[in-house]
């Protein structure tokens, strides 16, 4: 039996919420007209369009900078009315340090967005070239690159995550991705190697070794189009979870630090006073659950389009 | 059989190894001096100075430190905390309380998870199977601290129904709350991870000779799809446990269990090295062990499965 690969399998299953099977690259072009017809895709990529918008774009939201004409005399005045469209111009009301929570909530979606893309970019590139590698070449290099995994696999994401990022106090939104990209790749790495395995010995492989291809060239052409489709989806609904992890550690005050706004930052900003200023709480809460809210529907609608069984 | 159990035993130790290492070179590179530390505001002369810094071997290069630990677990010797405890007995009270946190989370997720799933599964596309689908993804997506303060504030502060802090109250009353909380994320997992996988059997070919063979579909369900379809939760189960272990870091924070979570979170602030490591190989430990338990459960489960 093959435990590593059952048990990866079954918590990449868990996390998308069905079985992650492989597809052919031409079946991409399949999955786009299945998509066009889902609502739920739409509108996920509308929220993170918006969502987008906010991270690249700031200065289309608010006209004030990050942390900009904060007066602490203002601190914690909850807005006017429970609708921000009528609350005049400051719509959420000010946060703990007196600036305008709009403006901070506007500028602290760039952060979490960087992460979020940035620590599955790096995990996807360290999955792909390692997961293909230990999955094509076998032998010593497999058992290498598999013992490996299983030594960042068996280290708990949060306690890794929490003493590196004690280790380097003055992380800021690159460190703090770097650190979580080193830490983030053992299971996409083994889901990769599950893949490579699974196409490694097809037909067309075969016939492509029989014509004289390279090593390079059979994995480039042919092993990695048919063998990366799961591990893409994975990657992103992971986009979601990384932005979700983020907002934890800050919250357990190893994240980012002032004067970088993130909605983590604010969550955790929130946690003395939420109970007499629910608000604090609830604005970036909202915003946080529904980019990563639209990750996981995101990832699910792709899958769901690249799996030929439910056709 | 056994010789698979002594094969994977083996494997384990370089893995732990591996782990025990990385987790002492970050200690290692954490910034301050310990030893400064503990004198507070006082200076320290410099002669006790030197002999904690003997006594706790922070003079010799990191790779002898290192090899000095390894072999003091070999012997079961967990080292010893920079206030003089032993690690062993510090870790016995935080492991009390963690573990009541850990298995609640666990019973609740395991229960309420396959139940959802099966729920779920029966009826593909239904009002209930919609519901949960739903309903887990908004879990998924909610960091689990957010959803322990809402809790934490609707059933402890304004409904009064659970205590928000402390273990005053004992097991199971104190840790109902901070135990579903947990335990959640896990759940949302586990009831989609259980639903596909019985939708999934349910188009088996042996359910559809088992319809013709005219048994009722009651005992199909139970004596052939859900057996079938579980093995995938039970492994799903038994990597979570390591999970549930580490994510008592945040939980334990906000409802204040004294745990190991509480425990390795200070002494990282303090650069407690031996404190940090301890806890670490243990709950890494655990999760290894864990998951050799599920690969053995597998033979019991899928008598496919042989060890070889």
């Amino acid at each position: 039996m093959s435990e590593p690969i059952t048990t990866t399998d079954t918590l990449a299953v868990a996390q998308t919420g069905s079985e992650v099977s492989g597809a052919s690259a031409s079946l991409w072009s399949d999955a786009w007209r299945a998509l066009r017809r889902r609502v739920v895709f739409w509108l996920s990529v509308a929220i993170l369009l918006f969502m987008g918008l906010l991270a690249v774009f700031p200065s289309l939201f608010t006209d004030r900078g990050v942390n900009d004409r904060c007066d602490v005399r203002f601190a914690k005045h909850t807005p006017s009315s429970w609708n921000p469209f009528g609350a005049g111009g400051h719509p959420f009301g000010f946060d703990t340090h007196g600036c305008d929570y709009w403006a901070q909530i506007v500028h602290g979606a760039r952060a979490p967005m960087i992460v979020g893309f940035v620590v599955t970019g790096i995990a996807l590139t360290l999955s792909i070239t390692l997961g293909s590698l230990s999955g094509y070449f076998g032998r010593w290099l497999d058992a290498l690159i598999s013992r490996i995994t299983d030594i960042f696999f068996g280290l708990p994401l949060v306690l890794g995550a929490l003493v590196i990022l004690t280790a380097f106090p003055d992380h800021g939104v690159w460190t703090m991705s770097l650190v979580l990209g080193v830490l983030w790749w053992p299971t996409m790495t083994r889901l990769m190697r599950g893949q490579v395995l699974s196409v490694r010995d097809a037909d067309y492989v075969q016939a492509a070794r029989m014509l004289g291809a390279g090593d390079l060239r059979i994995m480039v052409r042919h092993i990695l189009p048919n063998a990366v489709a799961p591990v893409f989806v994975y990657a992103m609904l992971n986009v979601g979870v990384v932005i979700g992890y983020e907002a934890t550690l800050d919250y357990l005050g190893v994240g980012l630090q002032y004067p970088t706004v993130s909605w983590g930052l604010q969550l955790s900003q929130a946690q003395d006073v939420f109970t007499d200023h629910p608000y604090l709480l609830i604005y970036p809460a909202v915003l946080l659950t529904a980019t990563v809210l639209s990750f996981l529907l995101l990832g699910d609608a792709v899958r769901d389009a690249l799996d030929p069984k439910l056709r | 059989m056994w010789r698979f159990v002594l094969r994977r035993l083996l494997q384990m130790v370089p893995v732990l190894i591996g782990t025990t290492f990385l987790i002492y070179v970050a200690v290692f590179a954490l910034p301050g001096d310990p030893i400064r530390a503990l004198g507070g505001d006082k200076p320290m002369p410099p002669s006790v100075y030197e002999a904690l810094r003997h006594h706790y071997h922070l003079d010799e290069p990191l790779i002898t430190q290192y090899g000095r630990y390894l072999l003091g677990l070999a012997r079961g010797d967990f080292g010893e905390t920079l206030n003089g405890q032993s690690v062993a007995s510090l870790m016995a009270t935080g492991w009390t309380v963690t573990v009541q946190l850990a298995l609640t989370a666990w019973i609740f997720e395991l229960v309420v998870g396959i139940a959802l799933g099966v729920l779920a599964g029966l009826r593909k596309g239904g009002i209930i199977d919609s519901l949960v689908l739903s309903g887990t993804t908004f879990i998924i997506a909610i960091p689990a601290f957010v959803l322990a303060y809402s809790a934490q504030l609707i059933f402890g502060l304004k409904l009064g129904w659970f205590p928000t802090a402390g273990t005053d109250d004992g097991w199971p009353y104190s840790y109902l709350l901070p135990g579903v909380i947990l335990g959640s994320l896990s759940l949302a997992y586990i009831a989609r991870l259980t639903r596909t996988s019985l939708v999934e059997n349910m188009r088996a070919d042996y359910v559809r000779t088992a319809l013709a063979k005219g048994l009722p579909r009651r005992r199909i369900i139970l004596r052939h799809t859900l057996r079938n379809s579980l093995i995938p939760v039970v492994t799903y189960l038994g990597v979570d446990l390591g999970n549930l272990l580490a994510g008592a870091i945040v939980i334990e924070g906000i409802f204040n269990l004294p745990g190991i979570g509480q425990q390795i979170f200070q002494a990282v602030q303090i650069k407690d090295g031996p404190t940090v490591v301890g806890i670490s190989t243990f709950l890494v430990l655990i999760f290894l062990l864990a998951n050799l338990v599920v690969d053995i459960l597998y033979g019991a489960l899928d008598p496919r499965i042989r060890y070889e």
